[in-house]
């Protein structure tokens, strides 16, 4: 499985190269490049999580090495996800870059061998799992996406077009592409809290114990719930959606590592 | 051998005073070809006149006297003094000649580079010289060649991006803003050439609905039912930036008619969607402060004319590259008018009957098992068929006959025989 992993960072490497050499060059054949290794290295990546997963009868999100792992895995997945249905052919270069970043870090940290605990099989614990991590992946892309979205917003108000402005999509496309990107985190996140409480329930008898990581996780959700609402109700779209994006994915960053590493509680282990 | 020659005066070397005394109608075009065509010199003809230029290119025995004809003609049809004109004219040979036209259908010899009108134009005189049966071999190949070249330099090169109109240039803006403009609406304020071929743009783009005002609600209507709008009061105006998506305005007013404070005011009521302002109007109609609120874009005549300099300055940029492909396009047009000369394809043709017998022999000597004296006889036999079947072509293709043009049987020859594979 060394090698695998060894695999998947080298195709997403390569896949962040072609995709980042589109973005300059404007050749659909460096966008198909990037297409293939990122489809490639993320067969590989589920394949080491289908085997952790295999091995040990739990989701491999016990400690750092398996947890950045699963993270280049959504980031990966749910690019491809959005990437069908809005075609924002230049956001490959950052999706591919931060895949990257998340599996070869998680080639850099050794996996510490973590006691295999029964409270870990509960299918709660899954689907918990599974939707924060997909949904953090959302949140990422919107990020992504916003900083796009000022890049072009700022080209066209400066009147000085130039690099980006030819590169980049429609503001419009970009606006509605981040949306969906938050819409489609915010449920997943919301999903990820509620079976969080069920599990608690299950195996500590209580739904909320104040621990840092669900406080910040409560944050995180209340801001994008804000920034949703704020949308539907008087029309936050255009540059203030994409800044708030961006503040949002830095709250997210914080939730998912700082918590971990600055503060104490019962998710500190599965990341250090 | 026949030469490929061009004469002919554009925008460069011309003034339009000249340039509109020379153009040729499609009807004299026919009648000059005709007469061209009748001089013993030239073999071939095709003529093309658009307003920036008139161009003869002929495939011709005797240059000089072709140059010499041409020029005469020109100077009858349009009555014309050879004197008044004289000086604009240019001629180029072979090699020139041909990356000339090239460069001129691929539009990087037009005034606007990149315009994509020039290669229909060229098409369409080509088409009326093959009407009049005075394109021949050679043109006609030339002429093929142009319209891949041209086709080639379009497709690879980004020659033809980029917006060089004020019209289009804000068409490209509200793409880059709204993605795509089906369904959006549009307010047109005042009228004028730019503002009106700018609404046409977009209802080519297929924009839900347009209206129109004007201060004299008259001519709005009027404009209106051009476009298939409605016309609204100019008093109505701040009220309809509520539901509108791009306003053009283009009005005589000498003082601002919107200002940021109104559409300040507006914004929250359309929830913040998009609002695309193009001001063609000098004095400026749009308050250029506007630009500075959230999700609302203004561009006026000089921002569009600045557009349009960065994209000329893309063009440019991209007509280097066209020039590497006509580069090769003339090398290897070149390749294939140089086989048109009489003795490499007499060898060419000779090489491959040789080839063929000498296969077929060999085979046959294998399969037989037959002695050296055997083979020698059998290959003096192949030679001697050879020369008995080369003879008559030879003699065709070198004999200076046929108006002292063989280059259509010398191109009959290496198609019949696939000389050039």
């Amino acid at each position: 499985m060394d090698n695998l992993i060894t695999v998947t960072s080298f195709l997403y490497v390569l896949s962040s190269v072609g995709y980042i050499s589109y973005f300059f060059f404007q050749k659909e054949y460096l966008h198909r490049i990037g297409q293939v290794f990122l489809a490639t290295g993320f067969l590989c990546n589920s394949i080491m999580i289908g085997y952790y997963y295999a091995k040990t009868g739990q989701i491999p999100v016990r400690n750092l090495h398996e947890t950045l792992l699963v993270t280049g895995w959504a980031v990966a997945g749910v690019f491809f996800a959005f990437q069908y249905k809005f075609k924002v052919k230049v956001l490959g270069g950052y999706a591919a870059l931060l895949a990257a970043a998340c599996v070869v870090a998680s080639f850099l940290v050794p996996g510490k061998i973590v006691e295999t605990q029964t409270i870990f099989n509960s299918i709660w614990l899954i689907v918990h799992v599974v939707s924060i991590f997909v949904g953090h992946a959302a949140f990422a892309l919107a990020c992504g996406v916003g900083l796009l979205y000022i890049a072009q917003e700022n080209a066209i108000k400066g009147k000085k077009h130039g690099f980006f402005y030819k590169r980049l999509p429609s503001l419009d496309l970009l606006d509605s592409t981040g949306y969906a990107c938050i819409a489609t985190g915010f449920t997943l996140l919301t999903i990820g809290l509620i079976t969080g409480f069920i599990y608690a329930k299950s195996v500590w008898g209580r739904f909320w114990s104040w621990d840092p990581k669900e406080v910040w996780s409560g944050i995180t959700w209340l801001l994008y719930a804000a920034i949703l609402h704020g949308r539907l109700t008087v029309g936050w779209r255009g540059k203030k959606a994409a800044v708030m994006a961006i503040i949002g994915f830095a709250v997210v960053l914080f939730t998912f590592f700082g918590v971990n590493f600055l503060l104490k509680g019962h998710h500190g282990i599965f990341t250090r | 051998m026949v030469e490929i020659i061009l004469l002919g005066l554009n925008h460069k070397t011309a003034p339009v005073e000249i340039r509109e005394c020379l153009a040729i109608s499609k009807e004299e075009a026919a009648a000059m070809l005709d007469a061209i065509k009748k001089s013993a010199s030239v073999n071939e003809v095709v003529l093309f006149s658009t307003c920036n230029r008139v161009e003869i290119l002929m495939a011709a025995g005797d240059k000089a006297e072709a140059v010499e004809t041409a020029k005469r003609h020109l100077s009858e049809f349009k009555n014309v003094p050879l004197s008044q004109f004289q000086d604009s004219i240019y001629i180029h040979e072979g090699d020139e000649a041909v990356r000339h036209i090239f460069r001129v259908a691929s539009s990087l010899d037009s005034m606007m580079v990149g315009e994509p009108q020039i290669l229909g134009q060229i098409k369409e005189a080509y088409f009326n010289a093959t009407k009049r049966k005075t394109s021949g071999v050679i043109l006609n190949r030339l002429l093929h060649r142009t319209f891949f070249t041209a086709k080639r330099i379009r497709t690879e090169t980004g020659i033809g991006d980029n917006a060089v109109s004020v019209s289009y240039a804000a068409i490209e803006l509200a793409k880059k803003i709204f993605g795509q403009l089906e369904g959006k609406k549009v307010l047109l304020i005042g009228a004028g050439e730019m503002a009106e071929l700018a609404v046409e743009h977009l209802l080519k783009n297929r924009v839900k609905e347009i209206f129109v005002a004007n201060r004299t609600f008259k001519n709005g209507v009027e404009l209106a039912r051009k476009f298939g709008g409605s016309a609204i009061k100019f008093e109505e105006v701040p009220g309809f930036i509520l539901q509108v998506d791009i306003i053009i305005s283009s009005t005589g007013s000498p003082d601002i008619i919107l200002t940021k404070d109104q559409v300040k005011r507006i914004m929250p009521g359309r929830r913040n969607r998009p609002l695309f302002f193009i001001d063609i109007a000098v004095p400026r109609d749009i308050d250029p402060a506007i630009n500075k609120l959230n999700n609302a874009y203004v561009y006026d005549i000089d921002d569009l004319k600045g557009v349009i300099d960065e994209n000329l300055e893309d063009r440019n940029k991209e007509a280097i590259k066209g020039e590497r492909i006509i580069d090769e396009a003339v090398i290897s047009f070149k390749q294939w008018y140089d086989s048109l000369d009489v003795v490499p394809t007499i060898v060419a043709l000779r090489n491959k009957i040789d080839s063929i017998a000498t296969a077929e022999i060999e085979r046959t000597m294998h399969a037989l098992n037959i002695t050296e004296s055997e083979r020698e006889a059998l290959y003096r036999m192949k030679n001697a068929l050879i020369n008995k079947i080369m003879h008559n072509p030879t003699h065709l293709l070198k004999r200076d006959g046929c108006h002292g043009n063989n280059s259509v049987y010398i191109d009959v020859t290496r198609k019949l025989f696939n000389l050039d594979e």
